[in-house]
């Protein structure tokens, strides 16, 4: 069964019977990156372009090595994405690159809306790979497969998302697909750094980290961009850590079997403690293996798709 | 061609005399001379209008408008917005000074009139900076401007954030008895912001201007003019909260007016779903909350103006990332439809409707227009308020099409315009665009 969609743009616009597609995919996939000659043929002769208009190492090579264990050729561009410095208009970019008879493009940008814009004008399958504070699907993705491999089943679990929940693609992809599953999803952090409205998503909200992490079955940990220091969010990083920081004291609070996850790449010291970061709850590094599968998934489904 | 125009058997309405009967009206010489339910047909050549089935209102007039020149003429020139404007129904536009030098000189106003005079379709008045160079920190030669022709002052676009400053203009414009228009927005507050905050900006992950980034300014200008008792105008108001404060100012006898925009009466941030550019505008679409107040402040008077914030951006400008895409619609060809609908969904009366657009706007600039007296300049705007209609990209006479509004089908529409006493040839036929 092919995926009957031409992007993936986000977690929101996926059924659980897609999501669920995806994820078996996923699995069937990982077996791969294990053999000796880690490639299959499925890809060969299809063209994939990276075009990541914001710097990223981790998401940009887990799809590019997604793209080439199925024998696709990848390409990948960087392009600035400051109206200060680009001389063309995104549409622009995007259409030449596209003239190269590309199959999929891989997009990310600082801008929110900036996938859905392309998929509208490009023939190519448009995969986000993350856009401004709207959407991370992929990450989405190989969150749920994570918990799922781990937990069995997510309905009812208690889930707790931390930090930056406003500057957040990570947890808007991460609460659309959690609350679809029926898990119990509290996000807790600053409320400088809350949205507004971020209820009606059907989540709960919580200032207080201790209170937020009671009997808690997942923690997921948002990265903290720095900068947002500087923007007057919150006073200090040190004010923060105190506020906001998982320790292990405050793991202790969780349920035993708690899951620590990190979409990368971490401030140790400030939003995780290096004891959790490395420690036997952390499955950080698990999402960056599954991360992997879930991308060969996309690219091989939308693929079958576009042949039907 | 005669300078004698009779339009014969249309609906009159002019909210400045209390006036709304079919009757016919006179022009000659370029003003208006009679008025009466049957004026005999006048000596000497003349043209005959037959505006039966058709209302006859005053010229309408745009408080806020960018025409874009000096400076930006890639995305309108003069030609162009006023044929916009014309075309749309309005014989009268004020024009904001966020040009390029900035209008906040007698140099530059005289400049724009110099256009206007060469090529505007209808009568352009200037609005002259409140602070040189909008920079917000010393005033603008207001005497000069004045003399030169502005008919108010704005920093629009570049709002005056230094509340001494605009004490200071407030005060220094009583001088010349002229309203001190105020775009009204805290920036530290608007921050990056890019649309409303709201539900939307959520869910789309925009960054959100909150709502008080307006009424906050909103209530400082109410207490300045309180303290200084200057006119003060309250340009393009979106929110309830700038609602219910200034319909208390006015219960309090501080004289401030008030303006809103078709696009903050008829859509709200629902339209942004699609991160759609001609949907980003300052101050943002706002939610449905503050529509509804809108239009109760629109039905009680609180607001006396509809004006367009007619803001024309270049196709390359709009068609970019929606944080990077510049704020600001066109608004002077769809304007008077959209206002019209007030007047079927039960809100305004056509009268209320025409008076925002005409005596509403005269009365705040204080000039002698938006009205069908005998002796008035003969600016007046036929209307067929039935035809119904596509808005065309294509159709516009904007230089730039960045509207949100293309696609929708409108009712009503202007048909023939007439400025000064002549009409304007080859925009209109028989009431559809040539
Ligand atoms: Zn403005």
């Amino acid at each position: 069964m092919p995926l009957k969609r031409k992007d993936i743009l986000s977690i929101d616009a996926l059924s659980c019977e897609e999501i669920d597609l995806i994820l078996q995919t996923a699995e069937s996939f990982k077996e791969v990156s294990t053999r000796d000659i880690k490639k299959v043929p499925a890809l060969r002769g299809k063209t994939i372009i990276n075009l990541f208009f914001e710097p990223s190492t981790r998401t940009r090579t887990s799809f590019e090595l997604a793209g080439k264990r199925l024998s696709a050729d990848v390409i990948n561009i960087s392009a600035a994405s400051s109206s200060a410095v680009k001389n063309e208009t995104i549409l622009d970019t995007a259409r030449n690159i596209e003239a190269m008879h590309s199959d999929f493009i891989v997009v990310r940008h600082s801008a929110s809306g900036v996938p859905q814009l392309l998929a509208g004008v490009l023939r190519s399958a448009v995969i986000n790979a993350g856009d401004g504070a709207h959407q991370h699907p992929s990450q989405g993705l190989l969150d749920l497969m994570t918990i799922k491999e781990k937990k069995g089943e997510i309905k009812g679990l208690k889930v707790v998302i931390v930090g930056d929940i406003l500057h957040s693609r990570v947890a808007r992809s991460d609460i659309q697909g959690l609350v679809k599953y029926g898990a119990e999803v509290c996000v807790v952090g600053p409320p400088t750094l809350i949205p507004s409205g971020i209820e009606r998503w059907g989540v709960k909200v919580s200032l207080h980290m201790d209170e937020a992490l009671v009997g808690a079955d997942i923690i997921i940990v948002l990265r903290l961009q720095l900068e947002r220091q500087s923007r007057g969010f919150f006073p200090t990083l040190r004010e923060y850590a105190m506020l906001y920081g998982l320790n292990q004291n405050r793991l202790n609070l969780a349920d035993p079997e708690v899951l620590v996850m990190h979409p990368g790449p971490i401030n140790r010291g400030i939003e995780l403690s290096s004891e959790i970061a490395d420690g036997l709850s952390s499955v950080i590094l698990d999402q960056v293996t599954n991360g992997l599968a879930v991308r060969m998934a996309l690219f091989f489904l939308l693929s079958e798709g576009s042949q039907h | 061609m005669s300078d004698k125009i009779l339009i014969k058997g249309g609906r009159i309405i002019d909210p400045s005399h209390k006036r709304d009967e079919v009757a016919d009206l006179l022009i000659e010489a370029g003003v208006i001379s009679g008025i009466s339910p049957s004026i005999a047909q006048p000596e000497g050549t003349f043209r005959t209008i037959d505006a039966r089935g058709l209302l006859v209102v005053p010229g309408l007039i745009d408080l806020h408008t960018h025409l874009r020149v000096p400076g930006f003429e890639y995305k309108e020139t003069i030609a162009s917005a006023t044929a916009a404007a014309a075309s749309g129904g309005f014989t009268t536009v004020c024009c904001m000074p966020n040009t390029n030098p900035v209008n906040d000189n007698q140099a530059v106003t005289e400049l724009i009139l110099e256009r206007a005079a060469a090529e505007g379709l209808v009568h352009v008045l200037p609005v002259g900076a409140i602070t040189k160079g909008s920079q917000g920190k010393e005033l603008a030669e207001m005497a000069e401007l004045v003399s030169a022709g502005c008919v108010a002052v704005s920093d629009d676009g570049l709002p005056v954030m230094n509340s001494e400053i605009m004490r200071l203009a407030m005060t220094y414009a009583t001088i010349f008895d002229i309203p001190v228009i105020d775009h009204c927005e805290d920036l530290n507050l608007t921050a990056d912001g890019v649309i409303f905050e709201g539900k939307v900006s959520t869910d789309l992950g925009l960054r959100g201007i909150p709502s008080s980034s307006e009424t906050v300014m909103v209530a400082r200008d109410i207490e300045l003019a309180e303290l200084t008792g200057a006119r003060v105008h309250l340009a393009h108001i979106s929110t309830a909260g700038s609602v219910q404060l200034i319909r208390e100012a006015k219960k309090r006898g501080i004289s401030v007016t008030a303006e809103t925009c078709p696009h903050y009466f008829t859509l709200t941030d629902e339209a942004l779903r699609g991160y759609d550019s001609n949907a980003k505008m300052k101050p943002p679409l706002a939610s449905s909350k503050d529509m509804e107040a809108i239009l109760a402040g629109l039905a009680d008077g609180t607001i006396e103006v509809i004006a367009t914030d007619h803001a024309p951006h270049a196709s390359e400008e709009k068609e970019q990332e929606l944080d990077c895409a510049p704020f600001g619609i066109i608004g002077l060809e769809t304007a008077l439809p959209l206002s019209l609908k007030l007047v079927e969904t039960g809100v305004l009366s056509l009268s209320d409707v025409i008076e925002k657009l005409t005596s509403g706007p005269a009365k705040v600039i204080g000039q002698k227009i938006g009205r069908l007296g005998i002796g008035d300049r003969a600016d007046i705007t036929l209307i067929d308020p039935d035809v119904e209609w596509t808005v065309k990209a294509s159709d516009m006479k904007s230089l730039s099409k960045n509207s949100p509004f293309i696609g929708w089908t409108m009712k009503g529409r202007a048909s023939t315009v007439i400025v000064s006493g002549k009409v304007l040839e080859g925009l209109y036929d028989g009431g559809k665009l040539r």
